[in-house]
């Protein structure tokens, strides 16, 4: 790992949001580095889906400063995060049930054929289900066939999908709210691996959880939010169960954290 | 790479199949649709077989039929994005009564009759004109106020038609020239196939060439679908819903232009139900009101099932108010089959 490992990739500094008299985010800031996963916990309303679709350009904070690569961003849509290579998963599954898996993998970054029918609009469906059924079969998705509605696929393929589309498409970092939250134990498992591979390829994975034992699996820090703020922050090899709790809770806070 | 893409690719990387045609074939609504209409066809052409399976009955079945094609190739977009639009029908007249108002202006003695191509064409431009801009107010009163597609196009549904009749003070105007009538309205082209159908039939392949293979179309399907899904990926839902209300109207447009050449009037009176009709076949036609799927051939199919009913009946000497029973069964039938499919797919 270069010295650059220990800079934050993606850092956001005393955020805000209210939703009219309802303050989700008070001053949360929140840091991630290349080649870790983050788990992002907290009860629920303590701002993490606040605080992630401000990371991702889903919504924009009232103030606060967002830094990426150690410069000052705006991220007014999601285009803006994406151009950043920050892809989200999102817990209410993202995806268009009546379009097949191919074109969810592509929505919004369709292939289109070469030469002048590409310049009318013209979409390359055999290339995008060539590329997509090999980058499911790359990150461990089965599928029975490659051109069903999705909304016909299990809960748990569905999800796959979604997080394989976030995957495919990241270059830095990747933010999955509540990604194992439908699966069974075999899927979760395998969604747990891609998260390692991902991080293993030097990405930043921010995982949203409210499964503890799966955040202590699976990260390698943990971050703690609590009524809109950041309340603690762990090595997830030092912390226990106890703590993480006690954190969410309120009955332990750490004075350096927010 | 020129070889099977369900086999093993280059890095020995296992790829997944499609799904048989025959699966894809027997799975599409727009499959058993088709064989309602070939069923009918078949039943009247055995029923009237001097009378049904003619040429003429076929030209003037495509001809009635024409018009309603492009309101309803529009009304498939908006169908698809989960959308209504109930305004085609006025806009239509609309569109004809600003067209034909122009072409009398710019004729002498406010008579277009022997009007030439010059006017004609300024007539056409005039007549998409104002479709494409009630397809706009249409479109931006949806996707940028947020107004419901059902509420905004009731309430152009009135406005249109009010507009119209306020252009010549509630009556038709009767003064088409008569060079556009012959052509564009009675005309035939290619040995007997009517130009008001060339024209439905071009501007049907475009759009289903639009609506299949291109990206517009995807986008089309991906807004319907999941509306929320298409804005995270980047896509523009705004713009896409606002072109397509745009496109509509514009479709409206022509309609009304070709409505004119065919009747020789701008016919206020006549399409009080196009809106309903269209909205109909696109239904029948396998595309779901609540969006994410459908297709530009199933709606053919639909617009063409009540034409020949009518037509049958006619020429087999039912009374053709069974037509509309007929058609209304048809079509809540079309529903309850999509409502089926739907609920099997969601308990998976």
């Amino acid at each position: 790992m270069s010295e650059t490992a220990n800079e934050p990739l993606l850092e956001a500094s005393e955020l805000t949001k209210s939703y009219g008299s309802v303050e989700a985010l008070r001053g949360a800031s929140f840091e991630v580095r290349a080649g870790e996963v983050v788990a992002l916990i907290g009860d629920n309303g303590a701002g993490k889906s606040t605080l992630v679709k401000c990371l991702s350009g889903v919504e924009q904070q009232d103030s606060g400063e967002i830094f990426f690569e150690g410069e000052r961003v705006r991220m007014d849509t999601p285009t803006a995060a994406r151009k950043l290579g920050i892809e989200t998963v999102y817990q209410d599954l993202a995806v268009a049930p009546e379009l097949d898996p191919a074109a969810n993998l592509f929505l919004g970054r369709e292939l289109r054929l070469p030469g002048f029918l590409g310049r009318l609009g013209m979409l390359d469906k055999r290339a995008m289900r060539k590329r997509a059924s090999q980058e499911f079969a790359r990150l461990g998705v089965t599928l029975q066939s490659i051109d069903v509605p999705i909304g016909s696929l299990s809960g748990g393929q569905r999800q796959s999908v979604a997080v394989a589309r976030s995957v495919v498409w990241a270059s830095k970092v990747v933010f999955m709210d509540e990604p194992t939250a439908a699966l069974g134990v075999v899927q979760r498992e395998r969604v747990l691996n891609v998260i390692r591979k991902v991080r293993d390829q030097g990405m930043a994975v921010v995982l949203i959880s409210h499964n503890m034992p799966e955040v202590l699996a699976v990260a390698d820090r943990v971050e703690v939010l609590r009524l809109g703020k950041r309340v603690a922050r762990f090595t997830a090899a030092d912390a226990t169960l106890e703590d993480l709790v006690g954190a969410m809770t309120g009955a332990l806070t750490q004075e350096d954290a927010a | 790479m020129t070889t099977d893409e369900s086999t093993v690719d280059t890095n020995g990387v296992h790829t997944i199949e499609r799904q048989s045609l025959r699966t894809r074939l027997l799975t599409a609504n727009t499959f058993w649709i088709g064989l309602v209409l070939l069923g009918l066809v078949i039943v009247f052409s055995v029923l009237a077989p001097d009378a049904f399976p003619t040429v003429f009955t076929a030209q003037t079945l495509l001809i009635e039929t024409a018009v309603l094609l492009v309101l309803a190739v529009g009304m498939t977009f908006v169908i698809i994005t989960g959308g209504i639009d109930l305004s085609v029908g006025s806009v239509l007249i609309f569109a004809g009564m600003v067209s034909a108002k122009t072409m009398e202006a710019m004729s002498p003695n406010g008579n277009a009759l022997n009007a030439g191509w010059d006017v004609i064409l300024v007539g056409l431009v005039v007549a998409i004109a104002g479709g494409t801009a009630w397809g706009f107010l249409n479109g931006f009163l949806i996707a940028v106020a947020k107004i419901p597609p059902l509420i905004v196009t009731l309430g152009t549904l009135g406005a249109a038609l009010g507009a119209a009749s306020l252009i010549n003070n509630g009556s038709d105007i009767r003064t088409v020239p008569t060079e556009l009538r012959n052509t564009l309205g009675y005309g035939t082209s290619f040995g007997g196939i009517p130009n008001l159908v060339l024209v439905a039939v071009v501007i049907t392949a475009v759009a289903a060439w639009l609506l299949h293979t291109t990206r517009f179309g995807r986008h089309t399907y991906a807004v319907g679908s999941n509306a929320e899904a298409a804005r995270r990926s980047g896509i523009g839902v705004t713009r896409h819903l606002t072109l397509v209300y745009l496109l509509t109207g514009l479709l409206a447009g022509v309609a009304g232009f070709m409505s004119l050449a065919y009747y020789g009037s701008t016919t206020i009176s006549a399409h009080a139900t196009d809106n309903l009709n269209a909205i109909a076949a696109v239904v029948m036609g396998g595309t779901s009101l609540f969006g994410g799927i459908g297709s530009v051939l199933g709606t053919v199919i639909g617009v063409f099932i009540p034409a020949v009913l009518k037509k049958g009946f006619n020429i087999v000497g039912v009374q053709d108010f069974w037509q509309m029973i007929a058609v209304g069964a048809v079509l809540i039938a079309a529903v309850w089959f999509d409502q089926q499919r739907r609920r099997a797919r969601n308990r998976l």
